[in-house]
C-alpha cells in the first residue's frame, strides 16, 4: 500500500508535469479544433452553431483556398526537389577532399542560424534593389525589375529562398551519409572498373537512402509550413497571388474572424502532410530495404 | 595524378561559387547598413564612403534592441530549461516503469509530432484568450515546453533505453531516492541528447516568430523576431535603418555559431538521424 502511495507521488513528480502541459497545449486544442470546424463561430459571440461539415463543403467552393493550396504544392515540390539535389550535390562536393571543406560547410549552414523573418527581408532587399541595379547596368532584361512585383516571378523568389535557407541543412544529412558509407566498397568497385556515373547510381545513391528519407521528410514537412518567410517575402503578394497555406489560414481566421472555415482548412492541411510524408517515408523506406 | 589535381581544382571553384551565393545576401546586407538611403538607392553596391555606426545606433533604440534581446533571452532559457527538465524525467521514468497509462502517454506524443502547428494555434489561441492567459511571457515558455516535449522525451527514451539498470541499482542499495538517482546518476549519462536539444530547440523558440506573434500582443513583450518585423514595417523606406536592424538581430546567433559550431552542426545531425 505504501509501495503504491510513493509510485503515484513518484509518478506526478517525474511525468505529472510534462503530461498536463502536453495534454493542454498539444492534445486538447487539437481536439477542440477538430470540434470547432463543425461549427459556425465567428470568435466573438458565445453560442456557436454546430453545422456539421458544412464548413468542408463550402471549402470545396472556395477558390481562394483552392489555389492557395495548388499553389503550396507547386511551391512544395520544387523546393523538395531542388534542396535535395543541391544539398546532394554540395554533400558530394564537399566529401571530396577539397581544400576548406570544412569552413564550406560552415559557411553554407549559416542561413539555418537565422529565422525566417530575417531572411525574407535580407532577400527583399536583393529583388527589390540590388538585383534591378544589377540588372539595368548590364542590361539583363530577367533581372531589371523587382521579380516580386510579379506574381509568377514572386513564386520563384519564394522558392530561390527556400531553397538557399535549407539546402546547406540537408546537405549536413548528406554529408552524414557519406561519410558513413565504407571506403572498402568505393575502392572495390572502382577496381572492378566502375567509373564516376556508375559508382554515383549503383553505389552510393542506394547506400545513402536512409539520408534521403530523413533529409525529404524534413524539407517537406518545412515547406508546407512555411509561414514567416512568405510574410516577410512577399506578404503573400502581388494580390495575394503568393499566399501560400499557413499565411492563408492565418488571414481567414485572425484577420476575416472565420474560425470555423479557418481550423477546417487547417485540418485539410494537417491531412494532407499526413498522408504525403506518410507516403514518402513509406516509398523512401522500401527503396532502404531493396537497397 | 595532374588529372586529379585539375578536377579538384574544378570542384573547389564550383564550392566556392555556390558558397558566395550564400554569403553574398549577408554582405549586401552589411555593406549597405552603414549608409545612408540616398546612397543606397543610387548603388545598392558601392562600398560606404565613411563607416559611421549612427544607423546601428537609431536602429537599436528605435527598436528597443536590448528589451527585445533581453525578452527573447528569457523565453529562450526557460523554455529550454523545463523542456529538458520535465521530459528527462519523462522518459526516464517511461523506460524504467512500463505501465499502461504510461505507455499510452508516450504514443499519444509520437503521434502527437506530425501535427502541424497550424491545425492548433486557431483553438489555441481562443482557449488561453478565454483564460486571460494572453499577453504574458510565462504563457508562452508554457505552450513552448508543451510544443517541445514529444521530441525531447521520444529522443531521451531512446537513449535511457541503452543504459544499463545496474548502474542505478547500486545507487539504491545506498539508499538514494528514485529521484536523486536520476539527477546525480542517470541524467549526466543522457549530456550528448541534453546538448542536441539545447541547440535544436534553441534555434526553433530563438527564431520562432508565428507563436510569440500570437501570444505577445503589448510592444515591450515583443521578442526580436517580432521587433525586427514590427520595426521593418514601419522604417521599410529608411533603409540604412532597416538593413542595421537586420544585422542586430542576425549578430547574436552568429557569435554563438562561430563560438559552438562544431557542438551546433553535431547536434543536428544527431537530430536530425534519429
Amino acid at each position: 500500500m505504501k509501495n503504491k502511495a510513493k509510485n503515484v507521488v513518484n509518478y506526478i513528480i517525474f511525468t505529472g508535469i510534462t503530461t498536463m502541459v502536453f495534454l493542454t497545449v498539444v492534445i486538447i486544442p487539437f481536439l477542440y479544433g477538430v470540434y470547432l470546424t463543425l461549427t459556425d463561430w465567428n470568435g466573438i459571440e458565445a453560442t456557436k452553431k454546430y453545422v456539421g461539415i458544412r464548413n468542408y463543403i463550402s471549402i470545396l467552393n472556395d477558390s481562394t483556398f483552392l489555389y492557395s493550396f495548388t499553389l503550396t504544392l507547386k511551391y512544395v515540390f520544387f523546393s523538395v526537389l531542388f534542396i535535395n539535389l543541391i544539398a546532394f550535390l554540395l554533400a558530394y562536393l564537399l566529401t571530396s577532399g577539397i581544400k576548406g571543406q570544412n569552413v564550406f560547410r560552415i559557411a553554407l549552414f549559416t542561413p539555418n542560424l537565422i529565422g525566417g523573418i530575417v531572411l525574407g527581408f535580407i532577400w527583399q532587399f536583393i529583388f527589390n534593389n540590388t538585383l534591378p541595379y544589377i540588372g539595368q547596368k548590364i542590361g539583363l532584361g530577367l533581372i531589371s525589375n523587382s521579380w516580386l512585383a510579379s506574381p509568377q516571378k514572386a513564386f520563384w523568389a519564394l522558392v530561390i529562398v527556400t531553397v538557399w535557407q535549407y539546402s546547406g541543412y540537408m546537405m549536413m544529412i548528406y554529408i552524414a551519409g557519406l561519410v558513413g558509407i565504407p571506403q572498402d566498397i568505393i575502392e572495390a568497385s572502382t577496381i572492378d572498373g566502375a567509373g564516376q556515373l556508375t559508382r554515383i547510381t549503383k553505389i552510393i545513391l542506394p547506400l545513402l537512402a536512409p539520408s534521403f528519407t530523413v533529409s525529404v521528410f524534413l524539407s517537406l514537412q518545412r515547406s508546407f509550413m512555411v509561414y514567416d518567410l512568405n510574410l516577410a517575402l512577399t506578404k503573400g503578394g502581388p494580390f495575394r497571388s503568393t499566399e501560400l497555406v499557413s499565411m492563408h489560414v492565418y488571414s481567414e481566421a485572425f484577420l476575416s474572424q472565420n474560425y470555423g472555415i479557418g481550423q477546417a482548412k487547417a485540418i485539410i492541411l494537417f491531412i494532407t502532410v499526413a498522408i504525403i510524408t506518410s507516403i514518402q517515408v513509406y516509398l523512401s523506406k522500401k527503396a532502404e530495404v531493396e537497397a | 595524378m595532374s588529372k586529379k589535381v585539375y578536377k579538384d581544382y574544378i570542384k573547389f571553384f564550383i564550392v566556392l561559387l555556390i558558397s558566395l551565393l550564400y554569403i553574398l545576401p549577408f554582405i549586401a546586407v552589411i555593406i549597405n547598413s552603414f549608409k545612408t538611403t540616398n546612397d543606397i538607392m543610387a548603388n545598392p553596391l558601392s562600398l560606404p564612403t565613411k563607416f559611421s555606426v549612427s544607423n546601428y545606433i537609431k536602429a537599436a533604440e528605435k527598436m528597443t534592441y536590448l528589451r527585445g534581446f533581453l525578452n527573447t533571452l528569457i523565453i529562450t532559457f526557460f523554455s529550454i530549461g523545463g523542456i529538458v527538465v520535465f521530459s528527462a524525467m519523462t522518459a526516464y521514468l517511461f523506460v524504467r516503469k512500463k505501465w499502461k497509462l504510461n505507455r499510452l502517454v508516450f504514443s499519444l506524443m509520437i503521434a502527437s509530432m506530425i501535427i502541424p502547428f497550424q491545425a492548433i494555434m486557431i483553438p489555441l489561441v481562443k482557449i488561453y484568450g478565454t483564460l486571460n492567459l494572453l499577453n504574458n511571457m510565462w504563457t508562452l515558455i508554457y505552450m513552448y515546453w508543451g510544443f517541445g516535449a514529444a521530441f525531447a522525451v521520444f529522443m531521451y527514451h531512446g537513449f535511457i533505453k541503452g543504459i544499463p539498470y545496474e548502474l542505478e541499482e547500486a545507487a539504491y542499495v545506498e539508499g538514494a531516492t528514485e529521484f536523486q538517482t536520476f539527477w546525480k546518476v542517470v541524467f549526466p549519462l543522457l549530456k550528448p541528447v541534453t546538448t542536441t536539444i539545447v541547440i535544436l530547440d534553441g534555434l526553433w523558440i530563438w527564431n520562432d516568430f508565428l507563436l510569440p506573434s500570437l501570444i505577445l500582443i503589448s510592444a515591450e513583450k515583443r521578442t526580436l523576431q517580432l521587433s525586427t518585423f514590427y520595426f521593418y514595417g514601419t522604417y521599410t523606406a529608411d533603409y540604412g535603418l532597416a538593413m542595421a536592424a537586420l544585422i542586430l538581430t542576425i549578430t547574436p546567433i552568429i557569435i554563438v555559431y562561430l563560438i559552438l559550431q562544431k557542438n551546433i552542426i553535431n547536434g543536428i545531425l544527431k537530430g536530425a538521424i534519429k
